[in-house]
């Protein structure tokens, strides 16, 4: 091997290509359902197409009579080893949750659960046998949407005796964060102005690109399962904590994974089910979804029905927000469940004074879907709410939406600043995002066309919205988790190790999908022991390699597993000096480290960080007081979340004659801190922001009145396509205000286009036709809602959503209910 | 998702194919660019026995002039339809809607005849067709037949063809020097229209033709539209004026989309921006 002799260029704020990148896209890698064992069975389910019912029997014999099937299981079956699907976020002490068991044997609670497991020598005899499997069911009344849940006039779980599972408050007056909302509003009710308002945050489904796939190996000593998830570290943990089988006899791979979005933020009844089949047959099976089972089965996001009183005074100063929120869970409370809207708690407030808030949060549970985190979790729901109000406060007040959210903001001079909802905000300059994207956007040109366009009364009209996020991440200090009562910590492991031929292999607790961590992580570790870039290798998601971690989710890889690697790298310096110092008969403090070589000041003499690893590895001649080796670890527990914040500007063109809208320019100038990589973080905003933007105009997840999914495909579940898009014009701070609870000073961005855009994209809509006397319009803003809005016939914006799609197949006989004419 | 087993032919010719189907009867399903059936196939909504594969029979593709009308085969792909001289020429608006089908991938692969047999409403084949007066050329056992477009829609998914029949070609009278657009309302590109209007108008406008897309179980004609458009001036006023008709009689579906009384407002509004861009205004 050759030292590095010149110091490399450094690596952070370096436009990487992403090395993961050939593996993925070309698809020749370890996707679990590529994955094949000799001897392997695989797994069909049978779902329920019922949303509530009882189980009255289940007749398996025609399916077992099928070719190459091996069994047919029903949830009679098993016993306990089959373990349960665990809530880790009680949000409080008397939440209601009814058991989950992966597959019950009595009763159903949402349509698509499954009943019953046929296992066969391929998955296409698998497929075919479950067709055969005749369920009887009694159907039951089923309780779907958040308003009928409330009511507890049907109930999802009779046994439980009511819907609602959890009442979660935080007042600023109890806190001692701020004071009474109540008085605030009674004074802005008689003397100030008050913005009340009900948003409906509609169901979306995360839709990830790769469909879950899990393959459990059950010989050898330790059982294996691959999984197609985000949290292989948790995965394991749950599987120990409820299957009976010890962690150490457990090892969870999570090779690459094709997106999550949060989606894959679970344990499945599907990854418990293969758990089970494959300890009893002793045989390895696997299990990978459809695309159809995937939208009706993994758990679907957001779903909230918020409530919102804003009391300002006259100038639009804003005195107190009051916030309820009834959250849908669906069926089952799921692992982070009401965790998820307790998340937007303390981000209701956002980048503003506040000086008096309430939150309260009610959870419930429905005969629909299980909702748990999709990208962003609890924040996008609350960015929008307080966005939304803060331009409906503009309006009411006459100026500018800017200008309003100025009159309110944190200076950049008052940080660190402590918000209403309890939260130390280090750093942030809300001023200089604004500017920037202002000049940007061309904001003042876009105004006067509006103006010119309204005084025309031009067909299309044009609007402009605007969204100042901040977003708490990088979850999270393991105390502040503990005192919110979540199951577990959040910090995260890293560990270096320094291999005789000079290659660095990195270990981090981080599980990517999709993140690109690989190449992210090269970088820091590249410039942080001066090694080149190619030469690191980042080991993730095998709990055998990576045995601590806390896995990918809310914007935290980089803030807290970055970090830890930042930590570990420092030891293997640490250690390093030592035996440079050794070797180089020189004092320790004589030492400069740079560009990967130790050199003793003042002479010529030095040693490479290469050359120290394979002295070590060799261990001929080290220090009495050392060990021969430079590798080293670290865990971090991070002291604060960080505050990545930005201004949004959207602006959308109406044809008021259909309702269509358009985007017509989209600028966010978003403040990460310092940027490891700017294509990355430019990957992860467009990306962000179209998933934002999807919620504002097209997604939505619907159920009919029965609990059948209608929007179950890609023909009615509307993803958008890079042909849907603009290309958007994303800037950064020149002058980023640095997190100041990390080394490196960087913020989380993975959540932050999907938190921002939604308000920004909705909040233009309704700018373009304010003028003709709305003030709101339905998420997904569709053209016949648009229009129904402007045509006034529904003030509001229509709500009815009709319980059919098109169909476009025709209707075979086929279905599990139906078993003649399967093909045999 | 994996289909039910079936049983594949790939006949060289019609006859051949004509055999089989004659053979299997309601056990097959005929297979054309399969953007549709294979679909239904993998989601299990069918599961025919037998799938006979018309890709082999390379007498059904391509475009021929054939006097007054031009001649397309049943599997020619949308691209090709799109692209083609002869269909610019003649037949502007079907190049026009072939232009607009989904998406690239599946316009190479998807099948003029097969999309106009599956006979979708929402499908973007069927309204230009039933405008343009097309004539739907099917090979039986007995021989060939032609089917008037009027009579070929005959429901939803449901078409003049009989059971042991195959659509071969389809003959377009030539429209020569007639402007035409293609107005297709989506909210996603990759979609079915929520409505869509073809319409192609001779002069401005001596005489006009309106299709209209999923504003029922079949493709429509705009028929009071068309009769009123005859002999008005291309002017925004009198085209809006006309496009009025557009809605009347028809009784569109109700979905995720769009309420019933909404498609019938975009119908009228997307009549009249269709016609305005085919006469050129």
């Amino acid at each position: 091997m050759t030292a590095t002799q010149d110091r490399p260029a450094a690596e952070i704020g370096k436009d990487r290509r992403r090395k993961e990148d050939q593996r993925l896209i070309t698809g020749r890698t370890r996707w679990t359902d590529n994955i094949t064992l000799p001897g392997m069975l695989h797994l069909a389910m049978v779902r329920s197409p019922f949303a509530h019912a009882t189980i009255t029997s289940i007749d398996v014999d025609a399916a077992k009579a099928s070719p190459n099937v091996v069994t047919v299981l029903t949830g009679k079956d098993f016993g306990e080893e089959l373990g349960v699907n665990i809530n880790a976020w009680p949000i409080t002490p008397d939440q209601k949750a009814p058991v989950h068991s992966p597959m019950p044997a009595d009763r159903v609670a949402f349509a698509g659960e499954v009943v019953a497991v046929v296992v066969a020598r391929s998955a296409a005899e698998a497929r075919d046998a479950a067709e055969l499997v005749d369920v009887e069911y009694d159907e039951q009344p089923a309780v779907l949407g958040i308003k009928n849940a409330l009511k507890d006039e049907v109930l999802a779980h009779p046994d439980l005796g009511t819907n609602k599972s959890a009442l979660w408050i935080f007042d600023s007056n109890d806190a001692g964060t701020g004071s009474d909302v109540e008085a605030a509003i009674e004074e802005a009710r008689s003397n100030g102005i008050l913005i009340e308002r009900e948003y409906r945050q509609q169901r979306l489904i995360p839709a990830f690109m790769e469909p879950r796939s899990v393959v459990v190996d059950p010989t050898g000593e330790q059982l294996t399962m691959w999984s197609a998830t985000q949290i292989p570290h948790i995965l394991r943990f749950a599987l120990a904590a409820t299957t009976g089988v010890p962690e150490s006899k457990i090892r969870v791979i999570a090779p690459d994974v094709g997106g999550g979005f949060g989606g894959k933020l679970q344990t499945t009844p599907e990854e418990w089910i293969a758990w089970a089949v494959a300890r009893r047959l002793s045989k390895p099976v696997k299990y990978t979804e459809t695309r159809s089972e995937s939208l009706m089965s993994a758990h679907h996001g957001r779903d909230q029905v918020q409530t919102l009183t804003l009391a300002a005074d006259k100038d639009g100063k804003v005195t107190g927000l009051k916030v309820h929120l009834d959250a849908d869970m669906g069926a089952y409370i799921s692992i982070v469940g009401g965790g998820v809207p307790v998340l937007g708690a303390f981000m209701f407030n956002a980048i503003y004074k506040f000086p008096a808030y309430r939150f309260e949060c009610q959870t419930v549970l429905t005969n629909s879907t299980w909702t748990d985190a999709y990208r962003g979790a609890g924040r996008p729901e609350a960015t929008y709410a307080i966005e939304r109000l803060m331009d409906e406060l503009a309006a009411e007040v006459g100026v500018d939406p800017l200008e309003i959210r100025e009159r309110n903001w944190i200076t950049h001079e008052e940080f660190p600043f402590t918000t209403v909802a309890g939260l130390e905000y280090d750093t942030g300059n809300y001023e200089a995002a604004t500017a920037k994207a202002k000049e940007s956007f061309g904001y003042d040109a876009l105004r006067a066309e509006q103006r010119e366009r309204r005084e025309r009364g031009d067909r299309v009209q044009l609007g402009i919205g605007v969204s100042t996020f901040t977003e708490m991440c990088g979850l999270a200090p393991s105390r502040v988790l503990g005192s919110l009562d979540y199951g577990a910590g959040g910090w995260e492991h890293a560990s270096v190790r320094m291999l005789a031929t000079g290659k660095v292999e990195i270990v981090t607790g981080a599980s990517a999908h999709g993140q690109g961590h690989e190449t992210a992580f090269s970088q820091i570790v590249a410039d942080r022991l001066g090694v080149p870039f190619e030469d690191v290798e980042v080991l993730h998601g095998d709990t055998q390699i990576s045995h601590k971690g806390l896995d990918t989710y809310g914007s935290r890889s980089l803030v807290v597993g970055g970090e830890a690697l930042v930590k570990a790298v420092d030891k293997v310096v640490d250690k390093a000096r030592h035996l440079a110092a050794h070797l180089l008969e020189a004092n320790a403090d004589d030492l400069d480290y740079s560009g990967g070589r130790f050199t003793v000041r003042g002479t010529d003499q030095g040693v490479a960080i290469q050359e120290l690893a394979t002295a070590a590895f060799a261990a001929h001649n080290y220090p009495e007081d050392m060990e021969p080796s430079i590798d080293a670890e670290a865990t971090y527990d991070p002291v604060n979340f960080n505050y990545p914040h930005g201004t949004h500007l959207c602006a959308m063109e109406v044809d008021t004659e259909t309702g269509a809208v358009k985007m017509r320019k989209y600028t966010c100038c978003d403040d990460i801190g310092t940027i490891i990589n700017p294509l990355i973080v430019a990957g992860q905003v467009h990306g962000g922001l179209v998933q934002g933007i999807a919620q504002a105009l097209w997604e939505e997840a619907v159920h009919d009145e029965s609990g059948t999914l209608v929007s179950g495909s890609f023909v009615d579940y509307l993803l958008p396509t890079a042909a849907d898009t603009i290309s958007f014009d994303v800037v950064h701070t020149d002058d980023p205000s640095v997190c100041t609870t990390n080394t490196l000073g960087t913020k989380g961005v993975g959540e932050a286009g999907t938190i921002a855009s939604t308000p920004a994209v909705v909040n233009a809509v309704v700018d373009a036709v304010r003028h003709l006397g709305i003030n709101d319009i339905q998420m997904p803003c569709t053209p016949e809602r648009v229009w129904r809005a402007i045509e006034g016939s529904r003030a509001g914006g229509a709500t009815d959503t009709p319980s059919d799609a098109m169909p476009h197949f025709q209707e075979g006989a086929l279905n599990q209910d139906s078993t003649e004419g399967a093909g045999q | 998702m994996i289909p039910v087993k079936f049983d594949y032919l790939a006949p060289t010719s019609v006859e051949e194919a004509l055999a089989a189907l004659g053979e299997h009867g309601d056990d097959a399903k005929i297979l054309a660019g399969g953007q549709s059936l294979l679909p239904v196939l993998r989601m299990r909504l069918n599961a025919p026995e037998v799938v006979i594969d018309l890709g082999g029979i390379s007498s059904l593709r391509g475009i021929r002039d054939d006097g007054d009308a031009i001649v397309i085969g049943a599997m020619t792909t949308h691209h090709d339809v799109r692209d083609d001289h002869l269909v610019k020429q003649h037949a502007l608006l079907l190049s026009k809607a072939a232009a607009e089908v989904a998406d690239s991938q599946i316009r190479h692969r998807g099948t003029f005849g097969g999309a106009l047999a599956h006979a979708d409403p929402a499908g973007d084949l069927g309204a230009p067709a039933l405008a343009l007066g097309a004539q739907f050329v099917v090979a039986g056992p007995g021989g060939t037949r032609t089917v008037e477009a009027s009579d070929f829609f005959v429901d939803l998914f449901e078409t003049a063809i009989g059971d042991d029949e195959i659509l071969t070609e389809v003959r377009i009278p030539k429209h020569t020097g007639w402007g035409a657009h293609y107005e297709k309302f989506v909210r996603v590109a990759h979609q079915w229209p929520i409505v869509a209007v073809a319409a192609t108008v001779r002069g401005s406008i001596d005489e006009a033709r309106v299709g209209l897309t999923n504003m029922g179980s079949t493709p429509l004609r705009a028929t009071a539209t068309e009769q009123a458009l005859a002999g008005v001036s291309a002017t925004e006023d009198g085209v809006r004026e006309a496009a009025q008709l557009a809605a009347d009689g028809t009784h569109p579906p109700s979905d995720l989309n769009g309420a019933a009384d909404y498609r019938q407002h975009l119908a009228r509004v997307l009549t009249g921006r269709a016609v305005l861009r085919a006469a050129g205004v």
